[in-house]
Parts: structure tokens; sequence; C-alpha cells
């Protein structure tokens, strides 16, 4: 199977080990990654921030982008649910502007075909046990988009549990935001860093040695209060524990 | 006054342009596919669930037989320490039959003024129909039920249900029994408040105790 | 604090005055605590009922028949009421709605009036109003007594005095009850229970003397000209039976079609705001009932606004809402910014797409409402009618931004985009370039890379509402498209 890596300007810029751990996973689950140059980012800031018509382009860099492909695999449940939820509305309103049916197409052939990685991982090709080896204490906080938006459910979850040598631990207060909400960290900085604060209180309680979950911009909130609080928990990608195993272990 | 009515109208006229003109209200689907009762229960398990659910809210449930009911009304009447109770004009004149020579029976009477009623200690009152999923006794001014306002003002309402003929399972079944044109008083548990710090406190201004008497209509033809 | 509620006007906007609550340890604590309890109480009353999606469903089909069809519904209603013994007024803003009451109120010549809890009449400023001309309004809602004498704003829909604990509650009691009619007894402790009963004693003597109440409502049926009030402590039943004189003032989205309809909400909004099964006290009534009730019912159609928002195809959804207040109860920003900081009586994540709906975006702080989520989502889940509130935000944002046609006071107009956001749209003019040119993009990723060592911990300017609290991410000695290049070299 062939699949296009869509790995998000996030974790192209800031966190590489994301996508490569993704290339690692997939390849060694018999899965050929293609990693289109032409793609770049899905859009949700500049959508989120109110800057639709700024989005509108991207729709289309990502349709073209990846045109050849059947599959496009993410490794983030908030650029997916970007692509799943807000790209055929973009379509709809450009539609009703006047502005023709070409994006409204645009974000039609985009939809079906974007995964986020557990979703792939579990849906398409129907694997729980990735051969993963990671031995250490871990807590796992669902992402809101992925959680609410994607309904992602047990599938990160189902997939953690058959990690070798992980011990999952419970996040109390798991399904709370953690702040982050793209440029709502800054727009409202006191009440982002008031939740992303309870988030590591609660991280921290676990005991666990890292925080993990399915998109890489939450974790860097995330990461960033547990560091500027002096903690040493670690924000790891799903992908990057996922990708670990006994002859390649988790750097 | 018409002027302010034809703006808004105009308004929201102006407002759904979008909607096409020969669109009808029915046209816009209404799935109704959620249960009319939830669960499937036995008449006697809808009644057992009544008494479960108005107790839950703190009301204070008695079951009887309806030739028990009148010695029933004055104990507990009695109990509360009531030398007065007030009396809707079709309540069934046996109820109180125990406890006339010891209560002063205020009828409910138009020119009584709300201080009239303060100075009351209970009312009897019969009702429209119970909902046994929450626990809910409907009254709606029917003759053995009186003024809205005779259920409100004493602090002790005792009211009595027939089960099981006046029992429902939900509310949906609760509508299609009630009339809409006259006045309904839902009453699901003695007054209450969450308004300290989310918290249920019962007893505000309504009445503090509800005590519902679930009687056995069946064998009140035989008693 | 001595605002009243209907001086909302110069209000900051949300990120300074939630700044400010953020700081506040005593308000905080008070939220987490009430917010958290209610939470998982209505978690557990919703589970009860196995059809909750499909109760869900037809609260929203049942709402968007309504508004969709709304002259037609009012017009029914009207009839309705009016054949029922009712006067209907109509109210294009708060200013006639005003108008209308007082004027009513003046013709029973009476100054005083018992008040049930109504947002219509907290948004419309009912009570300065009144005061206005020389009648006092006595608020009779547990909370918003609370409110009222403590020369308070409210802070959530259901419970306006969420912000307060009991110890402070008995503060309030004890040294303003005495200056608005009975005093609070003496010794009156914290406990719940005492402070309800005080307040069960202080208003008693308002309600048996009450000649005119007055109301909101929570539904009003079209066919039957029925209204619904909900309630739980029985002050409603106080206003809304003893009085001769009934007036209530109700925004026109609140109207149903059917008497068949209330078999959805009076499932949903219990379990959804107070998360009981039932409520204790709901009223019914139709018109004027002979020897039973009030002798002269006035119900006033309000618009303010709602309108303006039916007529956004996007925003309209916000007119479902019942006012349940179960988004403010899951929303991380409303627990921890508390809902002053909204700047309007409808605060938490319904306000946030109300306020700027129904008032505009001409304000600093109706501006900044719909920015005031990190669109988590949590509020869409449990709203029992189904407003997608995420994405009529994202709709309010982008009218920030960008302005455009909007409808106000019933007119189409156009409007410039809100100020303060003119650097915001240079960098994501700048950003989108960048983004769909893939080449610039690389050299800046190449770039930051290669100065990363020199790269400040902490940022100044703006950059510093990330960097004060959070650690900035490391840019990586590569980007992941050059590890691919380097790595994988000809392949895609």
């Amino acid at each position: 199977m062939r699949v296009a890596l869509f790995v998000t300007c996030v974790n192209d810029t800031l966190s590489p080990r994301t996508g490569q751990a993704v290339v690692r996973l997939l390849e060694r689950l018999g899965v050929e990654v293609e990693f289109p140059q032409a793609q770049s980012c899905c859009g949700q800031p500049q959508f989120n921030t109110g800057y639709r018509h700024e989005t509108e382009p991207l729709v289309r860099r990502f349709d073209a982008a990846f045109a050849d492909y059947e599959y496009v695999v993410t490794p983030s449940g908030s650029c997916a649910a970007m692509v799943r939820d807000n790209y055929p509305r973009i379509g709809a309103k450009a539609a009703a502007e006047g502005r023709g049916q070409a994006l409204a197409e645009a974000a039609g052939r985009a939809v079906p075909k974007t995964y986020e990685l557990t979703e792939f991982l579990v849906d398409v090709l129907g694997v729980t046990d990735v051969g993963a080896w990671f031995p250490y204490a871990v807590t796992y906080h669902p992402t809101c988009h992925g959680l609410r938006l994607l309904g992602l459910g047990e599938r990160p979850r189902r997939l953690l549990e058959r990690v070798k040598g992980l011990e999952l631990r419970e996040l109390p207060g798991a399904q709370e935001c953690c702040g982050f909400g793209g440029t709502f960290a800054v727009k409202n900085a006191a009440v982002s860093a008031a939740m992303g604060a309870d988030k590591a209180h609660a991280i921290e309680s676990t005991g666990a040695g890292a925080v993990c979950a399915v998109d890489s911009s939450c974790l860097l909130h995330i990461g960033g209060t547990l560091a500027r609080r002096g903690s040493s928990v670690r924000p790891v990608h799903i992908a990057e524990i996922l990708a670990a195993t006994e002859e390649e272990p988790y750097a | 006054m018409s002027s302010g009515r034809e703006r808004v109208l105009a308004r929201v006229r102006r407002a759904l342009a979008d909607v096409p003109r020969d669109e009808r209200p029915q046209d816009v689907r209404v799935e109704r596919g959620y249960l009319r009762v939830h669960g499937d229960r036995t008449t006697a398990r809808t009644v057992d669930l009544l008494a479960e659910n108005l107790a839950d809210y703190r009301a204070l449930v008695h079951r009887v037989d309806a030739a028990e009911l009148p010695q029933l009304l004055k104990r507990l009447l009695a109990a509360h320490g009531s030398r007065s109770v007030l009396v809707p004009p079709g309540l069934p004149p046996g109820w109180l039959a125990a406890a006339d020579p010891v209560l002063a029976l205020v009828p409910d009477r138009e020119a009584d003024t709300a201080y009239a009623l303060d100075a009351v200690d209970s009312v009897v009152t019969g009702c429209a129909v119970a909902i046994a999923e929450t626990g809910t006794i409907v009254l709606d001014g029917g003759p053995d039920q009186g003024r809205r306002r005779i259920t409100l003002v004493p602090d002790h309402h005792l009211c009595v249900v027939r089960v099981p003929d006046q029992v429902v399972g939900s509310v949906p079944q609760a509508l299609e029994r009630l009339a809409p044109g006259r006045p309904q008083t839902w009453i699901s548990g003695p007054s209450a408040t969450s308004d300290i710090e989310l918290n249920r406190v019962e007893g505000v201004h309504g009445p503090r105790t509800l005590e519902v008497i679930l009687v056995d209509g069946r064998t009140e033809g035989q008693g | 604090m001595s605002g009243t509620s209907g001086t909302y006007l110069g209000m900051p906007a949300f990120p300074a005055a939630a700044r400010d609550a953020v700081r506040n340890e005593t308000l905080r604590g008070n939220l987490r605590h009430a917010t958290h309890t209610i939470r998982d109480k209505r978690a557990k009353a919703v589970a009860e009922l196995d059809d909750w999606a499909r109760l869900r469903a037809a609260g929203r089909d049942v709402k968007e028949r309504t508004l969709r069809h709304l002259d037609h519904y009012l017009v029914q209603l009207e009839e309705s009421v009016t054949a029922a013994g009712g006067t209907v007024h109509w109210a294009a803003d708060a200013g006639e709605a005003n108008r209308i009451v007082t004027g009513l109120v003046k013709r029973t010549g009476r100054s005083e009036v018992v008040k049930v809890k109504s947002m219509a009449t907290q948004e419309i400023g009912l009570n300065e109003a009144l005061e206005a001309e020389g009648i006092r309004a006595y608020e009779t809602d547990l909370a918003e007594l609370i409110v009222q004498l403590g020369d308070d704003r409210p802070s959530h829909i259901l419970v306006p005095a969420i912000h307060r604990n009991r110890g402070e509650i008995r503060d309030i009691f004890r040294a303003e009850m005495g200056s608005w009619g009975r005093a609070a007894p003496a010794g009156l402790s914290d406990d719940p229970a005492e402070l309800a009963e005080a307040a069960r004693v202080h208003l008693r003597e308002k309600f048996l003397r009450a000649e005119v109440g007055i109301s909101g409502a929570n539904f009003m049926v079209a066919e039957t000209g029925t209204l619904v009030v909900v309630e739980s402590e029985g002050n409603g039943r106080m206003c809304l039976t003893l009085p001769e004189t009934l007036i209530s003032v109700v925004g026109i989205e609140k109207v149903v079609p059917t008497w068949r309809d209330l078999e959805v909400f009076l499932q949903t909004l219990p379990r959804s705001s107070t998360a009981e099964r039932m409520n204790p006290y709901t009223s019914m009534w139709t018109g004027t009932t002979d020897s039973d009730g009030p002798r002269a019912f006035h119900l006033v159609l309000l618009d303010n606004g709602r309108t303006d928002t039916l007529a956004d195809e996007v925003g309209r959804q916000a007119l479902r809402c019942i006012r349940c207040s179960a988004c403010l109860n899951v929303c991380p920003v409303y627990e921890r910014a508390g809902g002053h900081a909204y700047g309007s009586v409808y605060p938490g994540p319904i306000g946030a797409i109300l306020s700027p709906q129904l008032r505009g975006i001409a304000s600093e702080v109706d501006a900044s409402l719909p920015y005031a989520s990190s669109l988590c989502g949590a509020c869409y889940d449990v709203c029992p009618v189904a407003i997608d509130i995420p994405e009529v935000l994202v709709h309010l944002r982008e009218r920030v931004v960008e302005g455009g046609e909007v409808t106000r006071n019933g007119e189409r107009v156009t409007i410039k985009p809100a100020k303060g956001h003119r650097g915001e749209r240079a960098v994501m003019r700048a950003a989108r370039w960048a983004l769909d040119h893939p080449g610039a993009l690389r050299a800046g990723q190449r770039l930051a890379s290669r100065t990363r060592r020199i790269h400040p911990k902490r940022l100044p300017g703006p950059g510093r509402a990330w960097s004060d609290t959070r650690a900035l991410p490391e840019v990586p000695a590569e980007s992941f498209r050059h590890w691919w290049q380097r790595t994988r070299g000809g392949a895609r």
C-alpha cells in the first residue's frame, strides 16, 4: 500500500522527529510512504483566526499536492479535523459567494482520503499491535479535535495498550482542553496559561515520565508549560512511541 | 404598539430571505426518533418507579388502599402539627372525614388574600397525572386541586395520586393526557434551590414538605 | 465592582478582564468547585436516557423549523394568547420594551413589582428603567437576590451568583437585607439551608403583598398560547400566580410550534441545566384563567437584535438556545475567566456567540468575544439543541477581522474590520504567501535552523504572551522536509 504523508507545518518545522517516526512506523508495517514536496499547511491557524480567504489557496494546494494518492496520513488530529470539518465549509461558502464550485470540489476530494495516524492504523491497516517497545510510564492526553471532532475514541489507547513495556497511567480530567487553541494561546494568554498549568499539574500527578498525544501543537504548549515549571515529564507524540522498538529504541 | 408589531415582523421576514417562498413549516423535517417511554415496565413497576423518583427528590411517599386514606391523612396532618387545612372544592368528601373533627377545614375561596392562605398549615389535593420517570405530579386546577396558589402558600402539601390510573411512564405520555388551556403546575419534590455553589438544598418558597400518597384506586369500589 | 446589570458599556476586552479574573484565587476556586460539581451530575442525568442523541436532534429540528418560519409562529402565538385573554405587545428594542413595561406597571398604580429570574429583562436593563420611573423591582430568585443585594452583576445564566461562595453570600445577606426589607436573622451562618431560609423569610412579605409580577418564559407554544416557566424555588410560582397583573417579557425566539414539542424540551432542559430528571416546579399558563391567578396578562415580545441574528445563516443557530447553561459549566475558559469577563448578561460559550450578534461588534469587548475560546468543542458536545458553537465562533471571527455585510437594527450594512487586527492580518497574509510558496518556506526553515543557537529563551513584545509561561520550542537542526530530501533524495 502506498500513502502520502501530510506531515503538517508544525511537525515539519518544529518537530521533524514526529514525521520521521511516522515514516519508520508505516514502513515497518509494510506501507510505502511518500512525501509530496508541494504540501505545506492545512490552513487551520488562518481559518480559526477568521482569515477564511487566506485559507483558500491552502485548500487548493492540499488538493493538488495529494491528487495522486488514495490515502493521506497525518500525525495530527487537529489538522485532519481541519480538512474533514472545515474544508467543506470553506468550499460551500466560496460557492455561496458566487465563486464557483472548484473549492467545494477540492474539499470533496480531500475529505475522504485524509486520515489521522491512529485512525489509519486501526481502521485501514486493522492493527493495534504495531510491535512497539517503550519501557516507560506514560499518560495519554486526548486532544480536543481528535477527541471531539474526529471521534478517535479508544483508538490511541488501544494502540498504546499493546506497546510492550509501556505502563499507561490514567490522566485526571483527561478530556479537558490543555489551553493551546492555536492563536488563543497568545490572544488569551492568561486563560491559556491557567489551563496549561492545570493540565501540567494533572500530568505530573500521574507520576508518568512522559505525556503523549496525537497533536504536536498541543504538546508544544504542554511541554513548554512543563519545562517552564521545571518538570521532568517529557512530551512525546504517539507516533514516536509507536515507532520505537527494542532494536531501534526511542532516543 | 402595532407599529412595533409590523416592524418586528418585517424584520423577521427580511432576515429569512434565504428561506424559499414556497417552503411551509411542516416542510422542515423534525426527526422524532426518540422514545415515547424509557424502558418496558409493568404497571406495578411504573408505580414503583414513581415512588422511587419522588422519594429521590425528597418527597415523602406513602402507599395505601383507598379505605385507609382518611386515617392516613389524619395521621399525617397530626404528625405535621397542622391545625388547619385548605380544601379544594371538589376534593372527595370522604378523604378528610377522619381529620375533620380535629382540624379546621378551610375552603379554597377566591376572596381570600394571600395573607389568609399563609395562615393555613396544610393543603390536601388530588392531581391530574403523575410521571414515573421524573417523579413528577401535575396539577391542572381540576376540582380536587383548586387554585394554583393553595398548593403554593401553605408550607405542607399532601397530594393524593390514584394509582395506577393517574400514573404515566414518561413526559411525552403526560403531555398527551393534559389539556393545554388549563393552568398547570408540575411538581417534582419540594421547593429547592441550587443557587449556592450549585448544590441542591430543599425548602425555599414553595411548600417545604411535600407528601405524596399513592392510593390504590382498584380497591376503591370494593372498600 | 459597583456596576449593576445595565452597565456593561465600557467593559474591557475579554483578555484583559479574564487576566484579572484568573489572578483572583477565590473566584477561581468558587467556579472550579461549582462547575465541576454540576458537570459530573449532568453527565449522569443525561446518561439515564438512552435516546439522548435523538432528543437532542429533535430539539434542534423543532427550533430550526420555528426559526425558519418565525413570522408564521409569532402571528399564531399572538392569536392564541389574545384568544385566551392575554394582551400581546411587540418591542423592536430594549427602549421600546422598557417603555411598554413601565407604562403597564404605572397603569396599575403600583410602585413595586416582584420579578422571576429572566434573562430578557436583564438584557434590556428593565430594573434600571423601572427605577428611573420610581418603581422598585424585587428580584426573587435566590441567586438574583444575592446579585441585587450585593450590587453585583450576574455571572452565569442559571446561577447568576455562581462566583459567590456560601461565606460571601452570608456576608451579603447580613449586610444588605435590612435595607431592602426584612433583615437577616441574627447569627445567620453560612449553611446553605439557613441561607435559603433567610431568603424565604425576607421575600415572603414581598410575595404576599405583590400586585404586579414580571417574568420571562422558557417556552411559548404558538398553537395554544401557553407560556412555560421552569424553576426550582417556587419564587416563580409566587410571581406568576399571586399578583393581579402579570407581565412577561420574552425573546421572540422562545416560541415553539406545538404543545407536543414541549415533550422534547421538558426532558432535555432540566437534565442539561440543573442535572435533574425534572426541576421542582414548572408553571404553564394560557392567557388568563377565571378566578385563578392574575386577572391581567401582558406578553411583551422582544426583538432587540434577535432578527439581526436571524439574518445570519450561520449565526442564526444561536437562537436555538434554551438557556440551560450546560455550555458554561463545561467550558474551560469560562471556568477560569468567570462570567463577568464576557461583559454581558450572556456569559460563557453561548454568550460569546450571542452577545456579538445581538449587540454587534462595534465595542471592544464584543469584538473580543469570538476569540474567548480555545475551540475545544466541549460546549457543542453538551448543547441540548446542538448549536455548533465553535463553528459560529469562527464565523464571527471572520466578521471581526474582515468586516462585511451584516444586519443591524433591521438594516443591511457593511461594517469595517474591527480595530487592532492590522498587524495580525499582515502576518496572516505573509504566512499564507510563504505557505503557498514551499521554496520560501524551505528557506525560512533553513535560516531558523542555522540561527537556532542564538534564539532567545524568552520573546520580547507580543511574543511574551507565549514565553512568559511556556518554554519556547527549540528549533531542530533540520526540518522534516530537509531530512526527507537528504535521506530520500530523489523520491517525491
